[in-house]
Order: C-alpha cells, then sequence, then structure tokens
C-alpha cells in the first residue's frame, strides 16, 4: 500500500474533510503560508483558500473560543495549537466553555469541535515546549482525548473526530510526525475509542500511548528474542479509555506494564492500574502492575538530560523483564 | 422603510427626542413589558430564594434593564446574543419564556437547561440565547466564533456579547476585540459598566476611565452612553447592528449602569455607600421611561400601569408553572455529558 508520513496523512484527511464538507475548516497560528510550524498544514491555504486556511493572532484563549463559538453554530472548525504547551493559555474555553456546553444547556447544544496539539518531547526545545499534558484533558468529562501513532490512524481518527458532535482533542507527537506508513488513499474512519492489539503476545501485556507504543513494540521484538513474549496494545484514546481491551489482555497474560511520555505521577498509567485493580481481572495479577512514565521534572534541554527524562525502549526492555521475573 | 403612515406618526412626534421619536408605540410598550417581566422575575427570584425555594446563588441585575432590553430591540430573531453571570434581563430581552426560566432557577427539568444550569448557565439556544456564562469574560472569544461563523456562513446574523467592566480587564476581552476586527466580524460588543466587579471599583480596577476608551486600541467604534436611557441604548445599539450586519465590522458600546443589588447574596455592600445606591435608585430605568412617554402623552398611566400588570400576571403565571414541574430523574444523572 502506498505510505504517507503521519503529518501528510492528517493533511490528507484535512483536505478530503473540507472537500466533503464546507463546515470544516482549519484556523491556528501560522497554519496559512508558512504551513504550519511543523509543515502539517502544508499547501492546504493554496487549495482551499484563506477563508477556510486561516491564521490567528497568538491569542490562544481567542482562538479557542473562536472554535467553541463556531461549532455551537453549525461549523466545524479545527483548530491547531502550534505547541500542545500553549494549550494552557486556552484552559478556560476548553475546560469550562467546550467540555461542558452540552451538558449545562441540558443537552440543547453541541460543540463538535477539533483541536490539534503537538507534543511531546525529544526534539530540544526544553520545558515549555516538550510536554505531553493529554492526561489533565482526561480528567474533564465532555472531551474526549485521543493520541493516533500511526499515520494510518492519524488520518482515520482525525476523521473520526470530525464526525464526532464532541469536542475532540488530538495529542500529537511531534516526533511522529516523520514517520511513515501505509494510508488508504480513500476517507476512512478509526474510531475513537478503541484500543489497538499492535502485537499479540502470552507472557506480559504492554500498554503504551502515542510515541511510546512504538517504543514498546521495538522492546516486545526484542524481548521475543530473550523468549519473553509481549502483548502490546496501542491505547489510541485516553478518553474514553478502552479498557475491554486491556482488561482482555491482562486476563490472559497475568501481567502490565504501562507506558505513557506525560509524568509518571497522577498520570494515564495510575488510572489503567487502578481499572484493572477495581475489577476482576484483579485476580488473574501474577505480579504487581509497573508503570513506566515521565520523570516528575520539567523536561531539560541537554538531549542526555531530555532522554533520560522520558521512557525510552531500554527502559521498557528492563521492566519488562523484571515484571517476567516476578512471581 | 418608513411608510407614510410612520412619516405623519414620526413628524407629531417633532416635540420628542429623535432616539425616542424613532420607537412607534408597539416597540415601546414591548421594550417597557420586557423591562418589566425582568425587574419582576429578578425580585421574585430574590424573594423565592429568600423563602428557601432555590438553592445556590443569583446575580441580580435589577436598575440595568435597559441596556439589556435597548441592546436587544433592534435584533432579529435569528440574530445571537451571548449573555453573562448576571444574566436574566439579557434572556428575557432576547425573548425566552419567564416559566422556563423560573424552572431551570428551580432546577426543574422544564427549565431551559432541564435543570442541569442554573441561574448562570440558562441559555435559549433556539431563541438564539447562547447562553449565560459563569466565566467572567467567557463569553467575549466566543462571540467571535460566532461571529465568524456568521461570516462563513453569509447568513446576514449578527451576534450580540454582553459583558461587564470587571471583564474588560480579561486578556478574553482585548483578544476578542482584536479578532473581531481583524476580521471585520459581525458582533457587537456591549459592556454593562455597572461600575463593580464584585467590590473592587472600575476606577481602581482599569486604567483608564471608560471602558470604550479601549476600542480605539482596536481600530472599532468606541462609545459611552447612559444605560439608563432606554430609547438611547435602542439607537445606539441599532446603529452598531446594522453596521456589523452590513460588513461594516464590530462596535463597542459601553452602557454606563449600576446594579442596585448586590453582587451576589454574599453581598454585604462593605465598598459602597447607601447614598450612592438611592442616587442610582433614583435614575431608574423604568421610571424614567415611563415618565418621559407620559410627558409626551405616548402613554397615559392606565395604559403603562396596565403594562405592569400584565408583567406581574406573566412572572406570577411563570412561578406557578415552576413549581409544578417535575425535577429531573436521578437515573439520568449523566445524560448529555457526551452527545451521541
Amino acid at each position: 500500500m502506498r505510505e504517507l508520513s503521519y503529518a501528510e496523512a492528517i493533511r490528507e484527511a484535512l483536505g478530503q474533510a473540507m472537500e466533503a464538507d464546507e463546515r470544516v475548516f482549519l484556523f491556528g497560528e501560522d497554519v496559512g503560508v508558512y504551513g504550519g510550524a511543523f509543515g502539517v498544514s502544508g499547501d492546504l491555504v493554496h487549495r482551499f483558500g484563506t477563508e477556510r486556511v486561516i491564521d490567528t493572532p497568538i491569542s490562544e484563549l481567542g482562538i479557542a473560543g473562536v472554535a467553541v463559538g463556531a461549532a455551537i453554530t453549525g461549523m466545524r472548525p479545527v483548530l491547531e495549537i502550534q505547541f500542545s504547551d500553549f494549550v494552557t493559555l486556552a484552559m478556560e474555553q476548553i475546560v469550562n466553555q467546550a467540555a461542558k456546553i452540552r451538558f449545562m444547556f441540558g443537552g440543547k447544544a453541541t460543540v463538535p469541535m477539533v483541536v490539534r496539539l503537538p507534543g511531546g518531547s525529544g526534539t530540544g526545545a526544553a520545558a515549555q515546549h516538550s510536554q505531553s499534558l493529554e492526561a489533565w484533558f482526561a480528567h474533564v468529562p465532555g472531551l474526549k482525548v485521543i493520541q493516533p501513532a500511526t499515520p494510518h490512524d492519524a488520518k482515520g481518527m482525525l476523521l473520526a473526530a470530525l464526525d464526532d458532535p464532541n469536542p475532540v482533542l488530538i495529542f500529537e507527537h511531534k516526533l511522529l510526525y516523520k514517520t511513515k506508513g501505509p494510508v488508504p488513499a480513500e476517507a476512512y474512519r478509526v474510531p475513537i475509542g478503541k484500543a489497538a492489539i499492535r502485537r499479540e503476545g502470552t507472557d506480559l501485556t504492554i500498554v503504551g500511548t502515542s510515541l511510546m507504543s512504538l517504543k514498546a513494540e521495538a522492546a516486545a521484538a526484542r524481548l521475543a528474542e530473550e523468549g519473553i513474549s509481549a502483548e502490546v496494545i496501542d491505547l489510541r484514546t485516553i478518553r474514553p479509555i478502552d479498557f475491554d481491551t486491556v482488561a482482555a489482555s491482562v486476563r490472559k497474560t497475568g501481567r502490565l506494564l504501562v507506558v505513557y511520555e506525560g509524568v509518571k505521577t497522577m498520570g494515564i498509567g495510575a488510572e489503567i492500574s487502578a481499572m484493572i485493580a477495581e475489577s476482576d481481572v484483579f485476580d488473574f495479577l501474577d505480579a504487581p502492575i509497573l508503570r513506566l512514565g515521565g520523570a516528575d521534572m520539567p523536561l531539560p534541554y541537554n538531549p542526555q538530560l531530555e532522554k533520560a527524562a522520558v521512557p525510552q525502549e531500554d527502559d521498557i526492555v528492563a521492566a519488562a523483564r523484571r515484571l517476567k521475573r516476578e512471581e | 422603510m418608513a411608510t407614510g403612515e410612520a412619516k405623519a406618526a414620526r413628524s407629531e412626534r417633532a416635540n420628542q427626542r429623535p432616539e425616542l421619536a424613532a420607537l412607534d408605540d408597539a416597540t415601546l410598550r414591548e421594550a417597557l413589558r420586557r423591562m418589566h417581566l425582568i425587574r419582576k422575575f429578578e425580585e421574585e427570584a430574590e424573594n423565592s430564594y429568600m423563602r428557601g425555594l432555590i438553592h445556590g446563588t443569583m446575580h441580580l441585575s435589577i436598575g440595568q434593564e435597559a441596556s439589556a432590553v435597548g441592546t436587544c430591540l433592534p435584533l432579529e430573531p435569528q440574530d445571537y446574543i451571548l449573555s453573562t453571570h448576571r444574566g436574566h434581563g439579557h434572556c428575557i430581552a432576547k425573548g425566552a419564556q419567564p416559566g422556563m426560566m423560573f424552572a431551570e432557577f428551580f432546577g426543574k427539568e422544564t427549565g431551559y437547561c432541564r435543570g442541569r444550569g442554573g441561574s448562570m448557565h440558562i441559555a435559549d439556544v433556539e431563541g438564539g440565547n447562547l447562553g449565560a456564562n459563569g466565566i467572567v469574560g467567557g463569553g467575549l472569544p466566543i462571540a467571535a466564533g460566532v461571529g465568524l461563523s456568521i461570516k462563513m456562513q453569509k447568513n446576514g446574523r449578527v451576534c450580540i456579547v454582553f459583558f461587564g467592566d470587571g471583564a474588560s480587564n480579561e486578556g478574553a476581552f482585548h483578544e476578542a476585540l482584536n479578532m473581531a476586527s481583524i476580521w471585520k466580524l459581525p458582533v457587537v460588543f456591549v459592556c454593562e459598566n455597572n461600575h463593580y466587579g464584585m467590590s473592587m471599583a472600575i476606577e481602581r480596577a482599569s486604567a483608564v476611565p471608560n471602558v470604550a476608551d479601549r476600542a480605539p486600541a482596536y481600530a472599532m467604534p468606541g462609545i459611552t452612553i447612559d444605560g439608563n436611557d432606554l430609547p438611547l441604548v435602542a439607537a445606539t445599539a441599532g446603529e452598531a447592528i446594522a453596521r456589523a450586519r452590513s460588513g461594516g465590522g464590530p462596535t463597542l458600546i459601553e452602557c454606563k449602569t449600576y446594579r442596585i443589588r448586590g453582587h451576589s447574596k454574599s453581598d454585604r455592600n462593605l465598598y459602597r455607600t447607601k447614598e450612592e445606591i438611592d442616587l442610582w435608585r433614583s435614575r431608574c430605568p423604568i421610571v424614567r421611561l415611563e415618565e418621559e412617554l407620559l410627558g409626551h402623552d405616548r402613554f397615559d398611566r392606565q395604559a403603562l400601569d396596565a403594562i405592569e400588570a400584565a408583567a406581574a400576571a406573566e412572572i406570577a403565571e411563570a412561578i406557578e408553572f415552576a413549581k409544578a414541574s417535575p425535577d429531573p430523574d436521578i437515573s439520568e444523572l449523566t445524560r448529555d455529558v457526551y452527545a451521541n
């Protein structure tokens, strides 16, 4: 099958959505002729014009509000927050308005908006341009939060997000933009709320999010050479979490390792661990659940320090070995 | 378009100031009806609170009726408004049903938000009211989005966003005005300057004396008016709405007014004097309009009393509707967190 980069896959999805539905438009800082800070919007402004690919002032709170206002009056806005870190300036509109309007109004309005947020470390951008803040938003009822890890899912989940009548936040890891993979040419959907089993295994389950699911796959290949059979699940959606897929896997393997780049404390790993511990799957555990997450610190600039602050393939392999040894 | 008949009627009003002369009797009757509805709605809301029928809190706009009604008077039904935490007046001014508002206030299933939102979140989406807002300045950026949506859909509508003097010091205010201006959006920004945030006087909170002084920074017309003067508010809003509708871009209107009641139920008025409150009480926008209409023989006392009595009856009926309405079913606790 034809291969596209993750960034190209998103651009193709946006282009197809805008062709199919005149309510869809893209806006954000430097998404026009600049083509987006990470080149995701690319040539879209030339294809659809400045009325549908709109450069905005540097006003994150304001543009998040624009998305809300457009969404509740019949449009399908796609907002790019240039770096996900900048969403801190837009929290009010996303958390107090977008997430709650439907409920507060007794179901008499919908807020079908999509927010794309490039995040994650590994680019030497330091503490204010490298964070993984997705768990913050997974704490907010009314929002959906997705983290596609492959070009295939990036396209299909963005199109699914545009079909969704709720506000959907897409956290795109910056290191994924140049990764390539097979992407069908037609406009297809990958459902929100459904995890993907990337590799089947019997000894332990590794649940990863975004880039960490790819690292988990690479780690699993190495573990296989040592005779450890790891099942790898790409969570894909962190709100709502596909608990059934995780639970079925842990029932089978009896061991669980959760890997995510966001700060470990109060993170996605805590939620998944607790969901397992509170359920009947607890009885199937042969070892304590392990979490690998970002260090409890701001992300550092120095490349060695930066790498050390988030889980790496070696860390996953080591954690899996430890988990396998536990009886 | 002025018909021959309307022209004749207006020439009879030659001794009246133009803002008043421009309003025909039916419009004035409706304006008075809505101002009375707002006043009585809030008095009864306060009364219900005192009697323990309502929990939570509320923010009353008694004394500010002219800015809400005057601003909405020139709007078409399909136009939008965005309101504030002090939003009962805007809601009624846009044409909402007091019964459904009281039901919301009482937390009933028949309320505008099925009892899920309460006083601070009343919205009448079908009627073009996109919601009160619990966050100061929360509606301002949303209004820019509504304006962009109107422009993209080319549907000829206009969006009014109400906010207070306190909100003018939020970043959201500046971001919203700037975007509305650079994109020439059909939005009218209406600041109801009632002189105080919760307790912070605008003189202490703002670097400029008038909120409208900030309009030049966003290259839009800014005008400060007496917000307790209904014909003036209607004329000023009418001009701004017409400009917005014709593609001329946004306007900032500052209505100077005063809230007679405290900020909310916890307010003990420690930051202002009784004399100041009494002074503004004497500037009641309803009494003022009535006196002007009597002075010009536009209405007689009996007609004015009839408008007020009809409003009182409508409010009494609205309360009975709310009281008789069912509470939401607890089995539907998490309904509408997500749309399907």
